[in-house]
């Protein structure tokens, strides 16, 4: 089934034409990497998409309904989430009261002013839960501020997760993170996706873990979309292999 | 007729020194983010240096030379930023704006008591300076010409701080500072030097419209509690960083103060409050700000 | 937020000895100190309340002036016009008028952040000082509005009853109470999922939206509770003032707000409190001690900035990790 789907969606930025007339769509239960180099459109497709920004045209449809100018509220609640390059956390908050912030706001609970966020047992179970699928309990009482990289790239994740998405959008989930770290973090994120069925998009530079970890990959270039395949059929397409592969290595 | 012009003098007497108050913050803001609470205070600080200068030598020197005094208002509010910005600011770049508001409040409160300290809570005057320049009848009604003079300077002052900023190699320097800092710096500007001159200079301009207008009003204690306020009102409406929104604004301002004065007494200042609430809503940036 | 290391009870512990420490004052010094100390009490009011939008929320308002002041001249003008004395009309009416004005124009600020919000809100708070300084047959201008001694609980003062006594026991009561029930209220709403959203906001205002939080209208929650908690105090003051003017609508007030929640600690749930009752002291010692009473506070406050910019609070707090971290003796 089709979870999104855009027609000709398109953002210019004065003459630059960061998304330029995209149709894509993505299946229930695809894990799909989002390919190109810096400034292909990928961040700025996911920003159109996730209501960051208003498209100039075009269309987006989530789920047979029609999103395109909705604001980021309504789009969380239709299932869409996502995480940042950048890591975007709440550094004066606990690792737990990040996650749980996100099952409040999911469950409407952020309206309450006179109950106390750390009597809801069922709340923090489940924030503790989603902590210990990313390999975070440990750290749950420590400052988001205060993690290593690799922690914080993983509970901006997680803190997307908690808002039980349909759709999951990641952006460059191991970027800015060493090398070697770079597998466990993949791997815990995409055993999550799996195991919970979730549809993810993942924008990545690093081809060794595109190819690894997703079974289809979309690559874009100048704002379009420039390829859509396998693995095999990615790595053999001449376009891509000039524009992007090769030369493409920077974490 | 006469009494419109008489209006439209007062409205360019009120500007005048508001340009100078109000440009001299949207200055310093536009090249170093910096809003100075304290700025109305060095305004203050101008008026009480040239009435103290003038009162000093009013018994030696005959009034005309006395004018020669009163510059020397805005050379010490200049000294005195000079002095303050190295000292109490620059440790606060680096930290939240929130920092900034607070150290320039200390400051305000700190400067107030400087001046009841230094010339006591009494108002200074310089009355004789106002009084000497004679006056002109405009119709039936008589128009101070020391207040032809301010407005005069005003202008003179607008105009060279405007081919200052635009055509002298320093105005180059601190208008790519105010754009793009590390970029300046990078190119091998010393940028704390290019604040401290823009901090000297904003601080002039605040100090020359305090000396210039102090033999019309004295010298008094709050003076520049007072002007912060309503330079905070112009650079909201012109656009805080913008010298012609500080002109504009300054105009717009002296423009309506005038009607509400003559109109409405009672509402004249909650309207000009109000203007700059109406303005901060329409167009956040100002008339001529960058958002 | 950085909380005071010690166990849950054991911070309740210590905040119920303050408490009874605190009733029991009126019985131990001079009714000048328990009428100092209520003053303190109904400031800690104001500052709890502006925190609420600078420590949790990250918006500096230099307009909460505004609030107090809508408080106090609303008691005023019930006194002026209704005839009404009672404590308990006074608590009502400054909450409703304050809720009223902070709700209008919390809607207008918080559509701003950062200076521009600061500037808003300063403009406001000059808005209502102009309109109360000008408006001399409405709210007596510059001499202000005076306001008797009020009813509590429907007792009155008795005739020929020392104010100074009555206000050092009754008065102070009252005031304590109100002040212990605000600070539960407070303490409750900040540990409230509500809570933990403002402080994401405060964090990080855009991933709040991402987890569908909308800003805008938190913020103005915020600000509605923030400007409430102000007018209450602004309610409690007046009558220990006897007279409200419009000095305390000035901006330079709402300085003085911000200098206080500074001065015990932004950063801590404590500190507002703490840096509100010493900073009555600090300004009663000064204002006695020399007429550059400003000039000093103005020092305090920049070497604050300089050398100690979590406040007395946020030092206390770490002075206390540092000892927890020590080695046991």
């Amino acid at each position: 089934m089709t979870l999104l789907q855009t027609t000709q969606l398109t953002k210019y930025f004065g003459d630059t034409h960061a998304v330029d007339h995209v149709d894509f769509s993505v299946r229930e239960g695809e894990v799909l990497a989002l390919i190109g180099s810096n400034g292909a459109g990928k961040t700025t497709l996911v920003n159109v998409i996730s209501g960051l920004i208003v498209p100039d045209s075009g269309s987006i449809r989530f789920l047979e309904a029609e999103i395109t100018r909705a604001s980021i509220h309504e789009k969380i609640a239709a299932g869409i989430a996502r995480s940042f390059q950048l890591v975007n956390l709440f550094d004066k908050l606990t690792a737990i009261d990040n996650v749980a912030l996100s099952i409040f706001a999911r469950q409407g609970k952020t309206r309450r002013l006179f109950t106390l966020a750390d009597a809801d047992a069922a709340v923090r179970n489940e924030a503790s839960g989603v902590l210990e699928q990313f390999g975070l309990l440990p750290k749950a009482a420590a400052l988001a501020g205060g993690l290593s990289q690799g922690e914080r790239k993983l509970l901006d994740v997680a803190v997307a997760y908690a808002l039980r998405p349909k759709l999951l959008f990641l952006d460059e989930p191991t970027s800015g993170v060493s090398t070697r770290e770079k597998a466990p973090i993949m791997d815990i994120i995409t055993q999550v996706v799996r195991s919970e069925r979730i549809t993810a998009v993942i924008i990545e530079h690093d081809m060794d873990v595109v190819f690894t970890y997703c079974p289809r990959i979309v690559a874009m270039h100048q704002g379009a979309i420039l390829a859509d395949g396998t693995p095999d059929e990615i790595r053999s397409n001449e376009q891509v292999t000039a524009n992007m592969l090769g030369t493409d290595r920077h974490a | 007729m006469d009494t419109l012009i008489v209006h439209v003098l007062g409205s360019l007497l009120y500007a005048s020194v508001l340009f100078l108050i109000a440009g001299g913050l949207s200055l310093i803001y536009g090249v170093m983010r910096i809003v100075n609470l304290a700025h109305g205070n060095l305004y203050a600080f101008g008026a009480y240096v040239s009435a103290w200068a003038v009162g000093v030598m009013a018994a030696r020197w005959p009034t005309g030379v006395l004018y020669a005094l009163l510059p020397m208002g805005a050379v010490a509010a200049a000294g005195l930023g000079a002095i303050l910005e190295p000292t109490l600011l620059r440790p606060f770049y680096r930290r939240a704006e929130e920092y900034q508001l607070l150290v320039t409040f200390g400051l305000l409160l700190i400067l107030d008591d400087l001046m009841r300290f230094l010339w006591g809570p009494y108002p200074l005057s310089a009355s004789q300076l106002y009084e000497t320049f004679g006056s002109l009848s405009i119709g039936e009604t008589i128009y101070p010409n020391y207040n032809l003079m301010v407005i005069a300077v005003g202008a003179l002052a607008a105009l060279g701080i405007w081919a200052f900023v635009y055509k002298t190699q320093f105005g180059v320097i601190l208008r790519a500072t105010s754009q793009n800092m590390r970029m300046a710096s990078a190119l091998g500007i010393n940028v704390n030097r290019v604040y401290v001159q823009a901090f000297t200079l904003g601080c002039f301009m605040a100090g020359l419209g305090g000396a210039i207008i102090v033999p019309s009003q004295g010298a008094v204690l709050g003076m520049g509690v007072d002007a912060l306020i309503m330079a905070f009102v112009v650079v909201v409406i012109g656009g805080l960083g913008s010298l012609e929104g500080a002109l504009v604004g300054a105009l717009l301002v002296g423009v309506v103060r005038e009607i509400g004065i003559t109109l409405f007494p009672e509402i004249e200042l909650a309207v000009l409050y109000l203007m700059a609430a109406v303005v901060l809503l329409i167009r956040p940036a100002g008339l001529f700000g960058r958002p | 937020m950085s909380a005071i290391p010690l166990p849950p009870s054991r911070l309740l512990g210590g905040a119920v000895l303050i408490v009874v420490a605190l009733a029991i004052l009126p019985w131990v010094v001079e009714p000048y100190q328990t009428t100092l100390l209520s003053y303190g009490l109904v400031m800690a009011i104001a500052a709890l309340g502006f925190n609420l939008l600078l420590g949790y929320t990250g918006l500096l308002s230099f307009g909460h002036s505004a609030y107090f002041g809508v408080g106090a001249y609303a008691v005023a003008m019930t006194v002026k016009y209704f005839k009404v004395t009672s404590l308990e009309a006074f608590v009502v009416v400054g909450i409703m008028a304050a809720a009223a004005i902070s709700a209008l124009f919390g809607f207008v600020c918080v559509r701003y952040t950062r200076i521009f919000f600061g500037i808003l809100t300063m403009a406001l708070s000059q808005v209502l000082w102009s309109l109360a300084f000008k408006f001399y047959n409405v709210t007596g201008g510059s001499d202000g509005l005076r306001v008797p001694t009020p009813s509590l609980l429907g007792t009155h003062i008795a005739p020929g009853e020392d104010k100074m006594t009555y206000l050092a026991h009754r008065y102070y009561y009252y005031v304590l109470g109100i002040f212990v029930v605000c600070t539960a209220l407070m303490w409750v709403i900040v540990h409230s999922p509500f809570g933990k959203a403002l402080q994401a906001i405060r964090d990080n205002e855009t991933r709040a939206e991402f987890v569908g939080v909308q800003v805008r209208h938190y913020r103005w929650v915020a600000f509605l509770v923030s400007g409430t908690y102000t007018g209450l105090a602004g309610a409690l003051w007046v009558p220990l003032n006897g007279l409200t003017t419009p000095d305390i609508l000035h901006w330079t007030f709402s300085g003085e707000i911000v200098f206080f929640t500074v001065l015990g600690g932004f950063g801590t749930f404590t500190g507002p409190i703490v840096g509100a009752i010493v900073f009555n002291y600090l300004k009663t010692f000064a204002v006695g001690y020399t007429v550059y009473w400003q000039g000093f506070l103005g020092v305090v406050l920049v070497t604050l900035v300089l050398a100690l910019p979590t406040g007395i609070m946020g030092m206390v707090g770490r002075l206390l990790q540092k000892r927890q971290k020590a080695p046991a003796a």
